[in-house]
């Protein structure tokens, strides 16, 4: 089963931010705000806020000059106590009004944030594996760590940011026209100077930033590989050449990195300083005004305050933009995987508990019963005898590729089938078209008579136990990972599936038992021991149907002979299909298929294939003879 | 914590200075200006006096280019040490990671590493930057804009004696209210990072047991934590504004109070009460950039306590012995020997139990020997010891007839090739992957090593043969095709003693008799030791060792344990039941 793996453009780790272009803007501002507007009461509350506060500190900066002028100059002290108490009411409005907007907005980015993540999350559960077998890991990742959190940044500084700046540079410019229209023009020269700086500084470093972009991702993915392969440079003794590849991306990220940051870095500056000279430049054509034309000395001092505001919110709004739109981008990437299309299941069949009447009949039980049922949507009970048949099946999972040609076999019930034959001839495909992780592209997969896309994929997964060729275990106490079977068994259940899979042994040996805290996939546990674990997560399922991918290979074959008893518990009265290398493992099958290059090329039990004298038996000799 | 990473901004520090020194004299050019600016007010407009305001003007002018100038030139040498320091950083612990042993390595999840590597550092160097650019201006700021508001009015300046202490007492107060907050919104965010991080990695477990509601549950709790820790968190953080703003806001209000007495004694031009406004404001907003850079660099502790973690991790194995002389690499393994002479040996040296317990073994050059033992027996331990990938406690390893010490690591590691139990291919095309054993070798040496490992037949099927791309990992090709390239990459070395760590248990039992018949003719001069499962795979060898609980239970050829050992009877039997039943 070769997958064809893609690479996201985005390693764990990717920046924050960054300055990729959203592709459709409008759609995913759609989809935001509906997170968004799940707070609309108080998002115009934070509209509301967001107007008196400008207004508020607008005001305040108004009242400075008369107050200089009528109270403080004349020294007027009722009217200047006056005048003052009335400021500080308004700064404390001021005050109070802006920590309200920024509280406001936490609740409302953390509410929209924590439901676009649980969302995500949902589906995630919903998607076909052909989605994990064409995404990275860290690609799916990083909409989590990165995208989510890049949105996440905005809505609770960013927008706010954005807003308060418009709303105070249309108040600063009206109040400024209403001051004086002449002035104006050289405000308007030097504002079109602060674009003109924006624009050209904005689109380099949007240049720069796009290729440090590139060279992060690059040592990033280089990193992630390199650590991951940490053990075999050592056995190579290939440090050098780590060390040397790692310093040319290193080097190469610094050189982009630097460039990008002294670009975005000048912008600051720059600003603030043309803002200085535009300031320099009012004072002077004003003075000249006032002395030409007679401008008002009050107005033009009035003026001057407000040129010193005018040009904050540019700087504000040009860096919120950048900003604003790398979080659509990033919302735009978690929202497609929202998009796609989850697995497709149309089945009505569901799989209940049963229990036989004295005459035969079938009752569905209530909680948990020895017996099994498929229960048709008209109400009809059929018993679950475990009957799988595959007629004329063809398989790709990519286009390219035929895995399986035309496969068909049956498995009668209780029956145990193996299927023997060498890497890549297409054992493992045929265990996920069972339990339906793949859609089968032509034939038809049929489960006691039903067609498997009939039964609702939760009851028929949960009628299948599959212990996997790679095992995987969860962060949590050893018994935690056995209970992943079945959430409600008893530490009793338990213990008992673990002495089945004989891993009872090894468990008591740990340091706290079955309390033993596993990490890191159970990194602390060899391959052996974490095989035995799955299959003690197998036997607490106690499913109908059991299926069995390579579940002893990196166990030793003594302790499979000590398992061996227990397994053959767990697959009495049960259909069983084994995947295995060894084949002293499926000998004892009912029937054995020999599948190449995915066709089945051989079947029957043992003593036929020996008999027939073809690809089995000559594996089988294989290993005869050198015995 | 400083102190640690200052080192790390060699070759910097040049950059480091100059562009504190912008910093520091845009701070200074930000307070004169408003200077010049109450001169134009105060003097020039009342009096109407065209040429001292265009002189005064043009003075503004020029000192807003320069500061400006200073302004560029502290944002381009600020990012230049900011990403140096960050650059030198990172390969000075990913240089640090290579001399790291196993157990060094295993101290640290391959995740975490990467962390440290990324994130880690890209915020340490962040804040090298913002630290640069806004921190210095803060003292610079204060001590001067204290100068000036002194040198206006003295009397007027005790407004600041109350504003600022209060501010520092508040932001002080916020930070040591925050910064826990932050450490545990990291444990959060983590705790949320697992939980996906898993799932992803077992969706097929989750799948098959159809437990994808009780993720969502396991998720959600963890989302709902999240959620409110950074609720918490970021609703203390907004504080930090408004509490700036009302300060900000007082002081102005105080000033006007206590100077309107003073302009009416004549002790204060009014023009310079706004200058001092302006002064506040700046101050003031200053602090706050320091607050806010503060609560960021709260957070690069915790990443600089990680990345200083890395860089102080001692590698517990280094050429030569532990204090002794090192090695001057003359020796080179002259034969394929190997000897472990009461070897013992555990994982962790606080342990009581030994994982390996008095190890006494001996292998002649060019010798095929197996390794037979139970799940947990320390197999993989044993034949680690061979190239010192981990330290004896007590006892000798020799290889060669000279203990593994007197030999530098390179010596002995491209004499002992290992194909590790779980193994890595690269990204990269085969052929890039097999020159990791010898990056000299020619196309025919590449052949035959390939020929060895049975991987020549099916790359030769491959459309673009060894010129194939082989994907992150190797994904393109399937596990026993893997672990084919990863022995053939290993036999490239031409290695004295070649070691398989059950290499072969996803390649097939024919594929495997065809591997081992072909070490037999090929490599008839090196040492081959093979741990299996399977004792077919190691029932020809010249000595067969079969470990129990890390000790040697038998050792000999197959007759000879069929008569003489238990387990390996055992073992045997266990394989070969089947035949006997059926057969």
């Amino acid at each position: 089963m070769a997958e064809v793996r893609r690479r996201g453009p985005h390693g764990p780790g990717a920046p924050r931010g960054g300055f990729q272009k959203p592709k459709n803007m409008r759609k995913t501002i759609g989809a935001l705000m509906r997170y968004i507007g799940r707070s609309k009461w108080l998002l115009v509350v934070v509209t509301v806020c967001l107007v008196l506060n400008t207004v508020c500190s607008i005001g305040g900066s108004y009242m400075l000059r008369p107050l200089i002028d009528e109270c403080i100059v004349p020294g007027n002290y009722p009217r200047l106590a006056r005048t003052l108490a009335m400021m500080a009411g308004i700064y404390a409005c001021a005050a109070l009004l802006s920590y309200s907007y920024s509280r406001i907005m936490v609740r409302v980015s953390q509410k929209a944030t924590h439901a676009i993540r649980r969302d995500l999350f949902a589906k995630m559960q919903q998607l076909p594996l052909n989605y994990f077998d064409t995404h990275t890991h860290g690609e799916l990742m990083s909409r989590y760590t990165n995208d989510i959190d890049t949105l996440n940044e905005i809505l609770q500084n960013g927008m706010v940011s954005l807003i308060s700046g418009i709303l105070t540079f249309v108040g600063v410019v009206a109040v400024m026209l209403y001051l004086s229209p002449l002035l104006f023009l050289v405000t308007v020269f030097s504002l079109g100077l602060m674009l003109a700086v924006i624009m050209t500084v904005g689109k380099r470093s949007r240049r720069y930033f796009m290729a440090q972009q590139k060279d992060l991702g690059e040592i990033n993915g280089y990193i992630e590989e390199m650590i991951e392969g940490q053990k075999v440079i050592k056995v190579f003794n290939h440090e050098a050449k780590a060390k040397e590849g790692f310093a040319r991306r290193n080097e190469a990220y610094r050189r982009s990195a630097t460039n990008a940051h002294s670009f975005a870095g000048a912008m600051m500056p720059a600003m603030g300083n043309i803002s200085h000279i535009n300031y320099a430049l009012t004072c002077c054509v004003g003075a000249l005004l006032s002395i030409a034309m007679g401008l008002d000395l009050g107005a033009l001092l009035l003026y001057l305050q407000y040129t010193r505001q005018v040009s904050q919110p540019i700087g504000q709004v040009s860096q919120q933009v950048n900003n604003i739109l790398a979080a659509i981008a990033g919302a735009e990437r978690v929202f497609e995987v929202m998009e796609t299309a989850p697995e497709v299941d149309e089945g009505s069949v569901i799989l209940v508990n049963v229990s036989h009447g004295a005459d035969g009949s079938l009752t569905e039980a209530g909680g948990r019963s020895d017996g099994w049922a498929w229960k048709k949507p008209d109400g009809q009970l059929e018993p679950l005898r475990g009957d799988v048949r595959f007629q004329d099946v063809v398989f790709r999972y990519v286009p390219e590729k035929t895995v399986l040609h035309g496969i068909s076999l049956y498995a009668k019930p209780g029956q145990k089938i193996a299927f023997v034959g060498s890497t890549g001839a297409g054992k493992t495909t045929i265990t996920n078209l069972i339990n339906r992780f793949y859609e089968i592209e032509s034939g038809l997969i049929t489960y006691d008579g039903i067609d498997i896309r009939d039964i609702r994929k939760d009851s028929l997964r949960r009628s299948l136990g599959i212990v996997l060729q790679d095992t995987h275990l969860f962060t949590g106490t050893i018994a935690d990972n056995i209970r992943y079977g079945k959430l409600d068994a008893s530490d009793e259940e338990i213990r008992a599936a673990a002495r089945l899979a004989n891993a009872d042994t090894f468990i008591s040996h740990l340091p706290d038992g079955y309390d033993t805290w596993i990490t890191d996939d159970g990194g602390s546990l060899s391959q052996g021991e974490r095989q035995l674990l799955a299959i003690a997560r197998a036997a607490v399922a106690d499913p109908p149907v059991l299926i069995l991918d390579e579940a002893t290979s990196s166990i030793d074959t003594r302790t499979e002979k000590l398992i061996e008893r227990g397994m053959d518990r767990l697959m009495a009265n049960r259909t069983v299909f084994v995947i295995a290398h060894r084949l002293s493992t499926v000998r004892n099958a009912k029937a054995i298929m020999v599948l190449e290059q995915g066709e089945i090329i051989e079947r029957g039990d043992h003593d036929d294939l020996i008999a027939q004298g073809g690809k089995y038996y000559q594996l089988y000799t294989g290993q005869a003879e050198l015995s | 914590m400083m102190k640690k990473l200052w080192p790390y901004t060699r070759g910097y520090r040049k950059w480091i200075l100059s562009g504190v020194l912008c910093s520091a004299g845009e701070a200074v050019f930000e307070l004169l200006l408003p200077l010049v600016m109450a001169d134009i007010v105060d003097t020039g407009i009342p009096a109407g006096d065209t040429g001292y305001i265009l002189t005064r003007g043009m003075l503004m002018v020029v000192m807003a280019l320069i500061s400006m100038a200073l302004g560029i030139g502290s944002a381009f040498l600020s990012s230049q040490a900011g990403q140096g320091f960050g650059a030198n950083l990172r390969q000075a612990q990913y240089d640090h990671i290579q001399n790291y042993s196993f157990r060094n390595i295993e101290k640290f999840s391959t995740a975490s590493l990467v962390t440290r590597l990324t994130n880690d550092c890209n915020m340490l160097q962040m804040s090298l930057m913002m630290s640069m650019r806004l921190l210095v201006r803060a003292p610079v700021m204060l001590i001067s804009a204290l100068v000036l508001a002194v040198s206006i009015s003295l009397k007027l300046s005790r407004v600041f004696l109350v504003a600022m202490p209060l501010l520092l007492v508040l932001i002080i107060l916020i930070l040591k209210h925050v910064s826990p907050m932050f450490s545990s919104l990291q444990e959060r965010t983590d705790g949320v990072n697992l939980a996906v991080q898993e799932n992803l990695s077992a969706i097929r477990v989750v799948k098959s047991f159809v437990r994808e509601e009780y993720e969502k549950e396991k998720f959600r709790k963890r989302n709902d934590a999240l959620r409110s820790t950074s609720e918490r968190a970021f609703g203390f953080v907004v504080m930090n504004m408004p509490v700036m703003m009302l300060i900000t806001y007082g002081t102005i209000i105080a000033v006007m109070w206590y100077g309107a007495p003073l302009v009416q004694a004549g002790e204060l031009e009014v023009g310079l009460l706004s200058t001092f406004f302006t002064y506040i404001t700046q101050v003031l907003m200053s602090l706050m950039m320091v607050s806010m850079i503060m609560m960021m660099l709260t957070r690069a502790i915790a990443c600089a306590k990680r990345v200083a973690e890395v860089l102080d991790e001692v590698p517990d194995i280094t050429d030569g012995e532990p204090g002794g002389r090192a090695p001057s690499g003359e020796h080179k393994v002259s034969d394929g020997s190997v000897d472990f002479d009461h070897v013992f040996f555990k994982y962790n040296p606080e342990a009581e139990k030994w994982n390996l317990r008095d190890i006494s073994l001996h292998i002649p050059s060019g010798a095929t020997v197996g390794i037979i033992g139970a799940t947990g027996s320390a197999k993989s331990t044993l034949v680690q010891l061979i190239p010192r990938l981990y330290e004896v406690q007590e006892g000798v390893v020799r290889v060669g007839g000279r203990p593994v010490q007197e030999y530098t690591m390179e010596n002995l590691r491209n004499a002992v090739s290992v194909v590790l139990q779980k193994n890595t291919l690269f990204s990269g095309t085969i052929r890039e992957n097999l020159l990791w054993g010898d990056e000299n070798a020619t196309v025919e040496e590449m052949e035959a090593a390939c020929e060895a490992a049975c991987a020549a037949e099916f790359i030769h099927r491959m459309p673009e043969g060894y010129d194939t791309d082989l994907g992150q990992g190797g994904v393109n090709v399937s596990g026993g095709q893997k672990q084919r390239l990863c022995i053939a990459r290993a036999i490239l070395k031409k290695p004295k003693v070649l070691i398989l760590d059950d290499s072969t248990s996803a390649v097939d039992t024919a594929t495997d008799a065809k591997i081992r018949a072909a070490f037999r003719t090929r490599l008839p001069d090196t040492t081959k030791i093979i741990i299996a499962q399977r004792i077919i795979s190691v029932m020809d060898a010249d000595l067969i060792v079969v470990m129990d609980d890390g000790r040697i239970a038998d050792m000999g050829t197959h007759a000879e344990l069929m008569e003489t050992s238990e387990i390996y009877r055992d073992v045997y039997q266990s394989q070969q039941e089947g035949a006997d039943i059926d057969g």
